[in-house]
Formats: structure tokens, C-alpha cells, sequence
């Protein structure tokens, strides 16, 4: 993409500049102040991403989680902008019985460790991560804790 | 000369917590290194799924002992952003104190385990002395030390006691006398300079792109800052500067550790200031709901470490759904994989003193 990069842009021009790029691709679910969310097909998230980084100056990834939703698993990005303190959230369906989505660990650094904790507690791989391993709990589990299946006690 | 695999900690005197860095050194030089953290993982985020909304409140305190009033306050804020609760202003500027407390101690906690990282014991001793007074404030206000359990869904639990602002106030006044020593102790040492100054740097882009946060960000060049950028609690209202060093070495962390603290202090005196002009009859604390109503938010907080976020999902009962909490020293430390390359073996306790590590946090 070779769009000249806008430094600080407001709510309003990102809103315009995703919906003019990935309107078949995104839904955006609401607007407040400084805040974004949207919901994205997960075939679009690294283009998206790549989109957010170069294009609108989203430096920093601060954080990826995953949600189980019991009936499908959900990976949700929050990206932020240094200049304006703008945050936009992206939340991705993945399906139970497929569960891939792109890694953006090679557009920020900082996501690396975060898509690692997603992988070992939920465990939705990550495409094209560079080193995707166990990282809080031991490399020998072969379960995935924070999965809604995995009861504590008391929640059975 | 053929490389060689050392492994640091997970006992080892610069890792302030438990974790291991793994380094593959040729001769004195670090050519690669890789964190390995998860000694202390204890499934916090889980654990949360099975507890009440305020039963959660003192667990948050215990993501880190030197930032537990930032952890319950980030807490708090999603929920009341959840419910919809707007805060009396008495209540925000309460929170405020509480919190720059927070962050001084904090910092002086982090001077103490620079001191001793770098051979200065009497730094240790000097800063954990002044850091008393602030937790004496701390047991004023909410009865604790360190674990302080004071923001609640809604507000704070209670209002500052009496003579508690004469109090802060003689201890900011005190404090900012006595720093000056412990800044001259480090600053006039040759030894503590020659091995802070020039060493791991990190450049703008990358701080931002390894999404390092908070001082250790501010110190690599990148103006920003939670408190002012995206304002919560009034912190609108006051006047302040954010502390930014362009160096990125851990000499610039350093310094814009020091300065944050005080900007501290001034934060500190203009929110008494503005407490002073509310009615003491105003509420601290708005009642709050059991449940929370359906949907997913967000809030992030400047922590004394970098930014804290905490992401709820809820499903309109009395527990939350899913509660994420994004860790500024789980990101800062998969940075340092970066930041101690190619430096020599005894410049890394400098390097990783300044990312001021809390391994609570960073496993949960």
C-alpha cells in the first residue's frame, strides 16, 4: 500500500479510511470518544492490521486476547495511536473446529508474547508466527485451560 | 571462541522476581537471548471467572505489591464503565492521590532495586527509607501498606481521614527536599553513570514497536502518556508535564523516572487543592449494581509501570465472562530479548533494572 501515512488521524477519518478500504470485510460496531470498535472477517485481519500500521500510524498493539464464546472462539485486538490516544478494537470470530487465524507478530513486536498466551490458554494458532510455543504453562500440556470446557472447581 | 548458553535466574539477583533469561554469549557479548517466564502463573484471569464482581477488587491488588492501586483502580474503572457509573468528583480525586502515591512508591521501590543492581547500597537503604513515608500515608488512608484495597465499584471505600491532607502534604513537602540527595548520590558517581549512560539503546520506533509503555517508553523518546492522551479520573483538570527523554539509554529511563516522580508531587498538591474546594458532604462512593449488563468494555490506566488494560466481557450475571488484563511488564519483558543483544554480560542488570520488573503481574 502505498498511501501516504497519516500522522494523527481522528475517529472520523479512521472510521472513513476502513470503511472506504475493508467495507466487505468489516463491520464497525460502535464509535465513542477516542475509541473504535469494529468486527472483522478473520481472512482480512492481517491486511487490516497491516492497513491500521502503515497507513494510520497505530504504533503499538497493546494487547490480543481470546474470548470463548462456547459455540465459536473470538480473538480481540487493541491497537492504539501514540499521537491522538485513539484505541480501536477488533474482534474476530474463529471457528470452533478450525482454529487459524493470520499472526501480526511480524507487523508489531509486541503482539508476539500476547498471541503466545492466546495459543497455550485457548489454543487458536496463529499463522505465520515465529515461534509458537507454550510460554506461561509447562510445553507438556496438552489442554487448554482457559477454554470454557475446562471447569475449576466449584464450576462444574 | 565458540558460544555458550547461560542461564540467569530464575535465583539470580537481577531478575527481581522469578524468571529466567537465557543467553547465548561469545566471550563478554550477548548474540541472542530469550525471556522464559510462567514460574508464577496461577491462572488469575481464570480464577476471576469464578468470583463476584467485588470479590475481585482485593485480588487485583495482588497483581503487583508496589501497584496495587492502580491494578484495583483499573479494575474498577471497566466494571463502572460496564454499568455505566459516573464517579462524584470527590470520589475521582481521591483516586487520584491514591494512585500518585501509588506511583512514587513505586518508583522509589524501583530506585531501591537499581541501587543495588549497580553496587549502591546505600541508594537501597536511603530510598526504601523515604518510601515509608508514602506507605504511612497508604495505612492512613486505607489501613494497609501494600495490598491497599481501597477503589471500589463506584468510588473509594472511604474518605481521606482527618489530618490526612496535612500529612500527604508535609510528606510531598519532605520528599521533595530529600530526593535531591539520593539524585546526587546517583548522578555524581562516575561508577553509576559509566554504567547507565549509553547503555540499551532503544530507538523510538522500535519502544514503540516492541509496544514497550510507560517510563521505560517515555525514556526511548515516545510522548506519551495514558493520563494525558486518553484522561480519566479529572486528570484533565491539572496541570502537569510528562516526563520524555529523547536518549532511550537506561540513563534517560532513569531520569524520566525521577522527574515523573515529581510531577507526582505537584499532581498530588493541585488534587488536595481541588478536594479542598469540594463539599466534604459529597459522596465517595455511588451504589453500584450486583450484575453487570451484557457487552464487553474496555479501560486502561498509567500504571507505575506502563499502561494497564483490563478487557470484561460480561454475560449480565454477577461474575464476569472473561476478564483479560494486558500487563505492561509482560510486554516490556518479551522486549528483552531485543534490548540486551549484542551488549556485554554485566551491562544486563542494568539494562533490565530500568524495565522496573513485577513477575505477579506479568504471569497473573
Amino acid at each position: 500500500m502505498t498511501e501516504k501515512m497519516i500522522e494523527a488521524p481522528t475517529v472520523e477519518e479512521i472510521a472513513a479510511a476502513v470503511d472506504r478500504e475493508f467495507s466487505y470485510m468489516t463491520v464497525k460496531k460502535k464509535t465513542g470518544v477516542r475509541r473504535i470498535h469494529y468486527s472483522c472477517d478473520r481472512k482480512a485481519i492481517h491486511d487490516l492490521c497491516k492497513y491500521l500500521h502503515d497507513v494510520l500510524n497505530f504504533e503499538q498493539a497493546s494487547s490480543v486476547c481470546g474470548v470463548d464464546w462456547k459455540d465459536h472462539m473470538q480473538v480481540v485486538y487493541h491497537l492504539s495511536n501514540y499521537e491522538t490516544g485513539i484505541m480501536v478494537e477488533i474482534t474476530v470470530d474463529v471457528p470452533n473446529d478450525d482454529p487459524h487465524i493470520d499472526s501480526v507478530a511480524l507487523i508489531w513486536e509486541g503482539a508476539d508474547w500476547h498471541e503466545r498466551e492466546t495459543y497455550e490458554l485457548f489454543g487458536i494458532i496463529f499463522d505465520g508466527h515465529p515461534k509458537l510455543e507454550r510460554l506461561l504453562t509447562p510445553q507438556n500440556y496438552e489442554f487448554f485451560p482457559f477454554r470454557k470446557s475446562y471447569k475449576l472447581r466449584g464450576q462444574e | 571462541m565458540s558460544d555458550m548458553w547461560i542461564t540467569m535466574g530464575p535465583q539470580h539477583p537481577f531478575s527481581h522476581g522469578l524468571w529466567t533469561l537465557k543467553i547465548r554469549a561469545d566471550g563478554e557479548i550477548v548474540q541472542e537471548a530469550e525471556p522464559v517466564i510462567g514460574y508464577l502463573h496461577r491462572g488469575w484471569e481464570k480464577e476471576c471467572e469464578n468470583r463476584t464482581y467485588p470479590m475481585i477488587i482485593p485480588m487485583a491488588d495482588r497483581l503487583c505489591y508496589s501497584a496495587s492501586m492502580t491494578w484495583s483502580h483499573v479494575y474498577c474503572k471497566v466494571v463502572e464503565e460496564a454499568m455505566g457509573i459516573e464517579l462524584t468528583d470527590r470520589a475521582k480525586y481521591l483516586r487520584v492521590v491514591a494512585d500518585e502515591i501509588c506511583r512514587i512508591q513505586s518508583h522509589l521501590m524501583w530506585l531501591a532495586a537499581m541501587g543495588t543492581d549497580l553496587g549502591n547500597l546505600t541508594v537501597f537503604l536511603w530510598s526504601l527509607r523515604e518510601r515509608e513515608f508514602f506507605l504511612d500515608l497508604n495505612v492512613k488512608l486505607c489501613g494497609q501498606r501494600l495490598t491497599t484495597n481501597y477503589p471500589r465499584i463506584g468510588g473509594v471505600r472511604n474518605d481521606m481521614p482527618y489530618y490526612f491532607e496535612r500529612d500527604c502534604l508535609r510528606a510531598v513537602d519532605r520528599f521533595e527536599k530529600m530526593i535531591w540527595e539520593l539524585v546526587a548520590m546517583m548522578d555524581e558517581s562516575a561508577i553509576f553513570l559509566s554504567r547507565m549512560q549509553g547503555v540499551g539503546i532503544v530507538s523510538r520506533k522500535d519502544a514503540a514497536n516492541f509496544g514497550l509503555t510507560g517510563p521505560t517508553m517515555r525514556g526511548c523518546g515516545v510522548d506519551f502518556d495514558v493520563r494525558r492522551d486518553d484522561p480519566y479520573c479529572n486528570y484533565d483538570q491539572l496541570e502537569w508535564d510528562v516526563a520524555v527523554c529523547n536518549d532511550g539509554d537506561a540513563y534517560g529511563r532513569y531520569k524520566v523516572r525521577i522527574e515523573e516522580m515529581f510531577q507526582s508531587c505537584d499532581i498530588i498538591r493541585q488534587a488536595m487543592a481541588k478536594l479542598d474546594a469540594i463539599p466534604k458532604t459529597e459522596p465517595t462512593r455511588v451504589k453500584a449494581p450486583r450484575r453487570v449488563p451484557e457487552g464487553t468494555h474496555f479501560a486502561r490506566v498509567e500504571d507505575p509501570r506502563g499502561e494497564s488494560l483490563m478487557y470484561l466481557v460480561s454475560d449480565g450475571t454477577d461474575k464476569p465472562y472473561r476478564l483479560k488484563v494486558r500487563s505492561p511488564i509482560f510486554v516490556n519483558v518479551s522486549a528483552s530479548k531485543h534490548l540486551v543483544k549484542g551488549v556485554r554480560i554485566a551491562d544486563i542488570p542494568a539494562i533490565m533494572g530500568t524495565l522496573d520488573m513485577c513477575l505477579g503481574e506479568t504471569d497473573r
